[in-house]
């Protein structure tokens, strides 16, 4: 354990901005690809093969790299998952594939570093597996071009669909572009992915807002179909006073910034709070290391036990050298006379009784209030729902649940016939993760071909 | 303290551990710095014909990460000038007088060179002579080597010629590259060898280069077959080494064997005198590793001797020669079936799929809750059908766990009787519908 907390310096003469910046796990080379690939059992009937929401051919990709047909193993991956580059690096693995190989107890085969190593390998060679299917005549919308919605736009582009993506922002990838620390994926990554779904024909209109640049009924009307991925949104306000100082930010912006602006300008001051415990806090907290902060300190209002974080996610932090503030809630970000954040009052808590989610409530401990000083806050308490999105769909007969839109599991369909939704913007329940969200696109895929297309020995 | 030193047909050496005539015992110098490592003996890269070598003389076997399984070679003997050869043996053996210094010899099919270099190296003083009658590359194709060793006439020919001047003992060094090695073993104590070595290299093409079509070994372009060593052809020399040590015809000369094919540890160094070795030579796992290899040979010979309460080699040389015996004499009536210990299961499956696969059927996957893990997994475990299971072992042989599917010796009931004694007493067994009958009075039910 005591490893655990020995903080990483970050000192510019030892390190440079860049190579801090740079993947955390450098890429295999061939022989410890070949050697890790050969540690492999080649189950029967592999867990780590039903433990994968897109249930890759795990053992078989495997294999692959330990014959040197590297190319081969990329096809086994992207069959099941085309966003395998980035479901190699973000995937909690440790609790999917990895977690179930039968060589847990003693060390697991390093299943996302492997996947990692296939698919650069195809990725960076720009080697396309799958080709535009013969056109079937139908068109299909896709909200947002993110994991859920270009696993969608491949899938059914594969099938023969013509295939547009509407996506709001300048570069299409959603999170992977924007939201994944860098040093878990490079940006160059995510935009291969893309890159390889508009070479299967799929157009991808970036800068194009629903409801502001076109109207959602242009494109029901437009469209045989339309699924929407349009991922949550900003983080949600604390509602508590001085939220409005200069110097209190939104972590997805902030790990935005690092993705596509110059390092070297940005300027995350040297006492950082983050609020939350989730894995983007998480990432928030290690960036602002990264950059050189001197004390960053997560700050959450339940203990240990409770952090969504991974738990990997959380030895990383530790590791960077991040402090933990558990049981404490922050109450008020106190502001110098410039406007500007100068420290964030908290006050302790304890642990009472379980609420809805099982978790114990957070209670107030009286007269505990205290003053954390510091000069950024960085909020990562999770994402607004979709809300906007959610009014434009409701007179359409799209159902809510808790917030997000609802959907059938086993199609991904919507209330209404035509829509269909995937990814963060449907997981009411349990975890969002870039793997689901691949998964709902393909699920949805499978049901619009199911249906708009005849296929063998069904006409619909 | 166990006491290591054997006596090898006269030659005395303080260990069983001597390196093979090849690349590790070129020289004087590799050879003394060998013996300062603690290597018992030595046989001199064979001496002889004049030679030109050719690059590349290597190709390798590697598997999955592990490197040099196999290794095999173009080199011929020695290229350096015989008198520089004769020098630095005799350096050698004033040096190092309780090491066993053996020089290999390899001639053309003359009396007279035979005799005459014989007559010239016994001059420095070695402790005996090793006939190259194996080398299967180069000096074949010259009339030497294997060429020899393949036509048991002439192995005992030459043995004969050099036996007649040689005042050491000689030892004839067999090649593998034959129908049945028996043959030029007895023609080796036809001729008054005074022991026996084996086994040489194996003829083999080690590998084509899938991207530029090269051979490999790659000469210039061109390849072609070589010598085959290293840990891959253990079973094949041990296989061999038994053969000869269970022929009555050899075992009557009382000759001693040097065995080799594939040592790299005491383990394999004592597997070999099991089987009736009294030295043994190493030569693939010192290219791979360099002479420092032999600390661990000795000592873990020594611990084992210990353990098993042997205080000298002969205490356990040729000990497992005689459970050396044919199909036909395996007893009929042994049975076992694979029992799967469940607490070390891993559930990799494959023991499931090789026995659906590859061999009986025997194995299900059974959803069953042995304990709360499989309750969380909901993954089935493998289960042995006893009743079914024909007891081939190919389940424990793919179980990557230690010690979790156990063959289990059972008894059906079945008659302790051999093949050969079967057939004597019911020769009619030999027609399928006799056998039928067999079986059923027997017990034994086929799937």
């Amino acid at each position: 354990m005591a490893e655990h907390f020995k903080p990483v310096k970050y000192r510019a003469w030892e390190m440079s901005l860049e190579e801090r910046f740079k993947e955390v796990y450098p890429p295999l080379t061939q022989r410890e690809a070949e050697a890790e690939a050969n540690r492999c059992l080649y189950c029967y009937d592999a867990p780590c093969m039903v433990a994968c929401p897109t249930h890759i051919d795990i053992p078989t990709f495997i294999k692959k790299i330990g014959t040197g047909n590297v190319k081969g193993s990329a096809r086994t991956i992207l069959e099941s998952n085309l966003m395998g580059a980035t479901c190699a690096r973000v995937c909690p693995v440790d609790v999917l594939c990895e977690g179930s190989c039968v060589l847990r107890e003693e060390k697991p085969i390093a299943i996302g570093r492997l996947q990692r190593y296939a698919t650069d390998y195809a990725n960076e060679r720009e080697i396309r597996f799958f080709e535009k299917g013969k056109p079937n005549g139908k068109k299909v919308a896709v909200i947002g071009a993110g994991p859920a919605g270009l696993s969608c736009a491949g899938e059914l582009a594969k099938t023969g669909f013509d295939v547009t993506v509407f996506e709001k922002r300048t570069w299409a990838g959603g999170l992977s572009t924007y939201g994944i620390v860098v040093f878990r994926e490079p940006v160059e990554v995510s935009l291969r992915e893309v890159k390889m779904i508009q070479d299967l024909g799929v157009q991808v209109k970036c800068g194009v807002e629903i409801g502001k640049d076109i109207d959602f009924d242009e494109i029901m009307s437009e469209f045989d179909a339309v699924f929407v991925s349009i991922g949550l949104g900003r983080v949600p306000q604390m509602e508590i006073p001085g939220e409005d100082a200069e110097g209190v930010l939104d972590g997805l912006d902030f790990i935005e910034e690092t993705k596509v602006d110059r390092l070297d300008k940005i300027d995350v001051g040297q006492r950082v709070c983050i609020i939350g415990a989730g894995n983007t806090a998480i990432d928030c907290a290690t960036i602002a290391r990264r950059l050189g902060s001197e004390r960053v300190t997560m700050i959450y209002r339940r203990s240990e036990a409770e952090m969504p974080a991974y738990y990997f996610e959380y030895q990383f932090a530790l590791k960077e050298g991040v402090s933990f503030m558990f049981l404490t809630q922050p109450i008020e970000v106190i502001k110098n006379a410039r406007g500007q954040v100068e420290g964030l009052k908290c006050v302790r808590m304890d642990l009472g009784q379980p609420d809805a989610s099982g978790r114990r409530s957070p209670v107030r401990v009286p007269d505990s209030e205290f003053v954390v000083p510091c000069d950024r806050v960085i909020k990562a308490i999770g994402q607004n729902k979709p809300k906007d999105f959610m009014d434009i769909l409701a007179p359409l007969g799209v159902q809510q649940a808790k917030g997000y839109i609802a959907v059938d599991p086993a199609t991904n369909r919507t209330g209404n016939q035509k829509i269909y939704a995937g990814g963060d913007c449907v997981r009411s329940f349990g975890e969002a993760s870039t793997v689901m969200a691949v998964q709902d696109g393909k699920i949805a895929a499978k049901a619009i071909a199911r249906e708009l297309v005849s296929i063998e020995g069904e006409n619909k | 303290m166990v006491d290591l030193s054997i006596d090898f047909a006269g030659i005395k050496s303080p260990n069983p551990f001597w390196l093979a005539s090849a690349p590790p015992t070129n020289s004087g110098y590799q050879i003394q710095k060998a013996f300062d490592q603690g290597w018992g003996g030595a046989v001199w890269k064979t001496v002889g014909a004049p030679v030109l070598n050719v690059c590349n003389r290597y190709g390798t076997m590697d598997y999955k990460g592990s490197k040099i399984i196999g290794l095999n070679n173009v080199e011929l003997i020695s290229d350096r000038p015989i008198e520089i050869n004769l020098r630095e043996m005799r350096e050698t053996k004033r040096l190092f007088p309780n090491n066993a210094v053996i020089a290999s010899v390899m001639v053309e099919s003359k009396k007279e060179a035979w005799q005459e270099i014989i007559k010239q190296i016994q001059d420095t003083g070695v402790d005996g002579f090793e006939l190259n009658f194996g080398c299967p590359h180069g000096m074949s194709e010259r009339g030497m080597g294997s060429a020899m060793g393949q036509v048991p006439e002439y192995t005992c020919m030459v043995t004969d010629w050099v036996m007649d001047v040689a005042e050491i003992p000689v030892i004839v060094k067999l090649t593998p590259n034959v129908t049945d090695i028996v043959h030029p073993a007895r023609a080796a104590v036809k001729g008054r060898a005074s022991a026996v070595s084996l086994i040489n290299t194996i003829n083999s093409i080690m590998g084509v280069d899938v991207d530029t079509f090269e051979i490999q070994p790659n000469v210039g372009g061109k390849g072609g077959h070589g010598g085959y060593a290293g840990p891959a052809v253990k079973p094949i020399a041990l296989h061999l080494l038994s053969a000869i040590g269970a022929d009555k015809e050899f075992a009557q000369a009382g000759i001693p064997i040097s065995g080799m094919g594939g040592i790299e540890t005491w383990r394999d160094a004592v597997q070999f005198m099991l089987l009736g070795s009294t030295s043994v030579q190493v030569c693939t796992a010192v290219m791979h590793w360099g002479f420092r290899i032999v600390e661990d040979m000795i000592e873990g010979m020594s611990n084992w001797m210990q353990d098993k309460g042997f205080e000298r080699c002969s205490d356990f040389i040729g000990k497992s020669l005689p459970r050396i015996s044919n199909f036909g004499d395996f007893d009929l009536g042994f049975q076992s079936v694979a029992r799967i210990d469940h607490d070390k299961c891993i559930q990799c499956n494959l023991c499931y799929i090789a026995c659906n696969d590859a061999a009986h059927q025997c194995i299900d996957l059974t959803s069953m809750q042995l304990s709360e893990k499989t309750l969380q997994n909901g993954r089935p475990w493998p289960v042995v059908r006893e009743a079914d299971c024909v007891g081939c072992d190919l389940c424990s042989r793919v179980c990557p766990v230690d010690d979790c599917i156990e063959m289990v010796e059972i008894d059906t009931g079945r008659p302790h009787i051999s093949w050969n004694q079967l057939v004597a007493q019911k020769p009619e067994v030999l027609e399928w519908d006799k056998m039928e009958e067999y079986r059923k009075q027997a017990n034994i039910v086929i799937h």
